[in-house]
């Protein structure tokens, strides 16, 4: 009695599309708010090393001298933190998962940064 | 008196997706007794608490599972938040628990398709884990993660869902009802299933209230204890009843299991109706300075975090119960006395999640 059961499902089952897609050559379904990998854009970065900071899996370091920033990509757990609370907005999520690896290695990028030259003050009131 | 032979059964088996190694005592094929041990990907995060502020152990914690992940974290965020007397805004709150039965659903879905594959009914493993595909796209939709949510932070959620959008995992959730309906069914009367599932692994009530079974475990021997009953996040304010069953075999801790399904998707719809527009989160000043045990239930029963903090920004101490730990000894109950080839299915029936357990 309790032996067809299952056959209504697999029936349905067989006759239906297949549930997966060929990938790599259908892409991967993505979402807007798909956490893929940290993307930086070093023109904006103020190198105030919050970001460094913030994460929790120490993937970020940032040399001042050297003016760069660097990410470990084997150690981030893409958990958005640095995105959220960096204040000068130069680090996007991207929807794109990085790639496989053979070596572990570092990205690093260079902080582009330029001041804004300070408007020069006029007349100072004391002197 | 039979000679006695031990067998080892773990740490990597076909049957088990991550590493506890039982030592089974046999007596010809049937099981006198069982050593287990633990303890093979243990990770530290008891002194990683130290390290790192707060605000970020939320995104550790969270990693404890990768199945109840949210949970965990949504637990950690009560935790903290009670300590430092912090209010979260309702819509967060009902965020959570949205978010919350979602990952039951995930997780006995994951569940129903392991537990399958144990009696190596593999169709029966690849539809439900099609369902489950479709949770954790409304995962990826609404979170941007599929496993590790990511969306709980001390003092409320840092991603809202548009109404729009709930409107729209509301009526989803409809014809996921239906699917899950024809999965049930199958799980709880296909005589191949009930044939290796009834009068198998049974624990009793009075075991299980003894040893400190929780969760569907517990539920499933007619231990009435479910935490979302004490109304943390917003529980309080939906209706719902708790899944019990009487038997205590894997057979009832499926149906339970089965049930629940049901009763989690009835909570999102009714969250979903009763959700308040308002903000998501609160800021959050200073650090957290006292402890707090906090509860809460898993998909596979009670878990534990309990937070202490000395009012800097690292906490000093955290300690992680998961409902895996808790219910081991029910599971040296229940296998003293199987046949050997019942092995597989009994350990499957508590839903282990062994990587939760040694944190
Ligand atoms: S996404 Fe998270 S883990 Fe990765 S670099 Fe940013 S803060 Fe660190
Ligand atoms: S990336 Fe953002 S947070 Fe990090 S140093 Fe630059 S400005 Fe600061």
């Amino acid at each position: 009695m309790g032996f067809f059961e299952m056959t209504k499902t697999a029936l349905k089952t067989v006759m239906s599309r297949p549930a997966t897609i060929l990938y790599p050559y259908q892409p991967a379904k993505k979402t807007g708010l798909t956490r893929g990998h940290v993307a930086y854009d070093g023109s904006k970065c103020i190198s105030c090393s919050i970001c460094v900071k913030k994460c929790p899996s120490q993937a970020i370091l940032l040399n001042k001298e050297a003016k760069t920033w660097q990410i470990d990509r084997f150690r981030c757990v893409v958990c958005s933190s640095c995105v959220d609370t960096c204040p000068s907005k130069c680090l996007f999520m991207d929807t794109q998962y990085t790639g496989p690896a053979v070596e572990k290695s570092v990205e690093v990028f260079a902080i582009t940064y330029v001041k804004p030259a300070k408007p020069e003050k006029k007349d100072e009131p004391n002197q | 008196m039979t000679k006695q032979i031990i067998v080892p059964f773990g740490p990597q088996h076909p049957v088990l997706p991550e590493p506890i190694h039982l030592d089974l005592v046999l007596e010809d094929e049937r099981v006198v007794d069982v050593i287990p041990s633990i303890g093979y990907i243990h990770r530290g995060f008891e002194k990683l608490v130290e390290k790192r502020e707060f605000t970020e152990y939320v995104y550790v914690a969270e990693r404890t599972c990768g199945i109840c992940s949210f949970i965990h974290g949504m637990t950690y965020c009560v935790g903290v938040e009670q300590i430092m007397n912090i209010e979260v805004p309702e819509r967060a709150d009902y965020l959570r628990t949205i978010w919350s039965e979602y990952s039951r659903l995930h997780s006995h879905l994951l569940w129903l398709g392991l537990f399958a594959d144990s009696f190596g009914f593999e169709n029966l493993f690849m539809n439900a884990w099609r369902i489950r595909e479709r949770i954790l796209d409304v995962f990826e939709q609404t979170t941007g993660g599929r496993v590790i949510q990511g969306t709980c932070k001390i003092g409320g959620v840092r991603r809202d869902i548009a109404n729009e959008k709930l409107a729209e995992m509301s009526s989803n959730l409809d014809s996921i009802r239906k699917e899950i309906e024809d999965l049930t069914n199958v799980f709880l009367h296909d005589d191949t299933v009930r044939h290796r599932t009834r009068n198998v692994g049974v624990l009793s009530r009075e075991d299980a209230y003894h040893l400190g079974a929780v969760g569907p475990t517990g539920r499933g021997s007619g231990v009435a204890i479910d935490l979302r009953k004490t109304g943390y996040a917003a529980y309080g304010k939906l209706n719902f009843s708790m899944v019990t069953d009487s038997c205590g075999d894997a057979y009832s801790r499926c149906l339970v299991r089965c049930k629940e399904l049901f009763s989690s998707i009835d909570l999102i719809q009714q969250a979903i109706r009763k959700i308040p527009d308002g903000p998501i989160e609160v800021k959050v000043t200073g650090a957290p300075n006292g402890e707090f045990f906090c509860r809460a239930e898993q998909p596979r029963g009670e878990l534990v975090h309990y937070i202490k903090g000395n009012g800097t920004k690292f906490l000093v101490r955290s300690r992680i119960r998961t409902p895996t730990l808790s219910n081991i000894p029910s599971l040296i109950k229940m296998l003293q006395g199987c046949e050997l080839a019942d092995v597989p299915v009994i350990v499957l029936s508590i839903d282990p999640c062994i990587s939760c357990t040694e944190r």
